[in-house]
């Protein structure tokens, strides 16, 4: 588990003196308007964009550290899965451009498909399965890696609200089992009210606000009824 | 499923059809005039049959012409492929190299002959770089249209599990590059039967394209008929045989295991 710790994290198009921290196994909820810089944060931490300030890993800076070696699992927006790999490649797909053994590969992939019960589509490939059954693929993999920080970029977006509300609460458990210190993308409150320990609010490349779940979606409510 | 079992002899039916009436239109209309100059299709079937079963003399010319086919084929499309590699991946290489290649992509294949022959001579290299030539460029600009066309979210994800950069080319951007590189080749396939067709009729004494200048000559239109079939049927069997290995290869686009 990992401490996350953002500090004056400013980007030439984007973001705007970021300061945040995320405690070792909590899973905060980035909200905010559509362009206000949620995503390009996620990166940011991810090591994809460049930026100024400071990214502290368990107060160690990662500045300068390549995406692979930050060691996090990252569920993209739209999960970018390897649609040329069947599932059980796009799982085993960290582990083994990490030179892990394929003895360890077969473990670690057969327990996370157990997990997320996807045994039955390992030789599937992505164009092949649901929107709900990839997301599980793409969590999986993000898993797979044993990840420090996991970073979730609208996992629930593009499915239907059945599926989401499920996905959602699987997707919560699983994280509390693990007690993987999580980043969650969404702009929507209920998803963020279900899923969040925290809740910080971006707008126009800052945060805003954080603060519990409740106090924040009661500030919404005061704000709106003011408005 | 009914429909299934009744559409298919119905679509074998619809794409036969039009050949039967141009053959027997053919058939009928070479009868009719009965000039040596447009022979009937019979006499083209016994002649292809002579030249390929009787006489067999038409396999030397066609062997000569599969090897040096195959052979800038295979050369022209694996440079292509490493030219068009070093251009789509490497932003330098797309710098200093992008303009040569515009510079002598718009050059057709053919129109290298001349130079070729004063600077390689007349020999078996030429018909076989001239084939090379046909096929390094459009693999090239496929190899490069396709590695560019890789979603650059899937190189962030595979970054994010920790692959190196070679890692991400071979086992990402390669493999989801194979569609456009596939079509470039099954492009090339026919193209470089007709190449060598022209290359052979000028340049060497051997092959498909000296056997058609040779029967030009005696005017042996049924001759050059047969030899245009067969480069006909060597093009599509080229073309099948690209897009077998584009299937099997690139069957994950339809999401089958």
């Amino acid at each position: 588990m990992t401490f996350v710790e953002l500090r004056e994290i400013t980007n030439s198009y984007c973001l705007d003196r970021v300061n945040l921290q995320v405690p070792d196994g909590e899973l905060l909820v980035l909200m905010g308007p559509t362009g206000s810089g949620k995503t390009t944060l996620l990166n940011v931490i991810a090591g994809l964009e460049e930026y100024r300030g400071s990214v502290l890993f368990d107060g160690r800076p990662v500045d300068g550290t390549a995406p692979g070696r930050r060691n996090i699992g990252y569920l993209f927006q739209g999960n970018n899965l390897f649609p040329h790999m069947d599932v059980y490649s796009n799982i085993a797909f960290g582990l083994k451009v990490r030179g892990a053994g394929s003895a360890e590969i077969a473990e670690r992939v057969e327990k996370l498909m157990d997990m997320f019960e996807i045994s039955g589509l390992r030789n599937r490939f992505p164009a092949g399965l649901s929107g709900g059954e990839r997301q599980r693929v793409a969590l999986a993999r993000a898993l797979a890696i044993s990840p420090d920080v996991l970073l979730l970029d609208e996992p629930t977006n593009s499915l239907d609200y059945r599926t989401s509300r499920r996905l959602r609460a699987e997707f919560r458990k699983w994280q509390k089992r693990l007690g993987i210190t999580t980043v969650y993308v969404t702009h929507d409150c209920s998803e963020a009210e279900q899923m969040a320990d925290r809740i910080a609010v971006m707008e126009q490349g800052r945060i805003v606000r954080t603060g519990r779940p409740e106090d924040i979606l009661r500030f919404f409510a005061e704000t709106e009824d003011m408005a | 499923m009914a429909v299934n079992k009744r559409s298919k002899p119905l679509s074998g039916l619809v794409c036969l059809a039009p050949a039967g009436v141009l053959l027997l239109t053919w058939e009928a209309l070479a009868c009719w005039k009965g000039s040596p100059l447009f022979p009937p299709f019979s006499a083209v079937a016994r002649q292809f049959y002579a030249l390929l079963v009787t006489q067999g003399s038409l396999w030397p010319h066609l062997a000569v012409s599969l090897g040096r086919v195959t052979a800038g084929f295979v050369l022209g499309s694996a440079a292509g492929l490493l030219a068009g590699v070093l251009i789509g991946w490497n932003r330098l290489a797309a710098v200093s190299l992008g303009p040569l290649v515009s510079i002598f992509y718009p050059i057709p294949a053919l129109g290298w002959i001349p130079l070729l022959m004063i600077w390689v001579g007349l020999n078996e290299a030429l018909p076989v770089l001239i084939v090379f030539i046909c096929c390094f460029f459009p693999v090239l600009y496929n190899t490069v249209s396709g590695i560019r066309s890789v979603d650059v979210g899937q190189i962030r994800a595979a970054r994010t599990l920790g692959a190196s950069e070679l890692q991400i080319l071979c086992r990402v951007v390669l493999p989801l590059s194979l569609p456009s590189i596939f079509t470039g080749l099954r492009l090339e396939a026919g193209m470089a039967w007709r190449a060598i067709i022209a290359a052979e009729m000028i340049a060497v004494p051997t092959g498909i394209g000296v056997l058609m200048m040779k029967a030009e000559s005696l005017i042996l239109v049924d001759a050059i008929m047969v030899c245009m079939a067969v480069l006909s049927l060597m093009c599509f069997a080229f073309e099948k045989a690209i897009g077998y290995f584009e299937q099997k290869y690139t069957r994950w686009l339809e999401g089958r295991p």
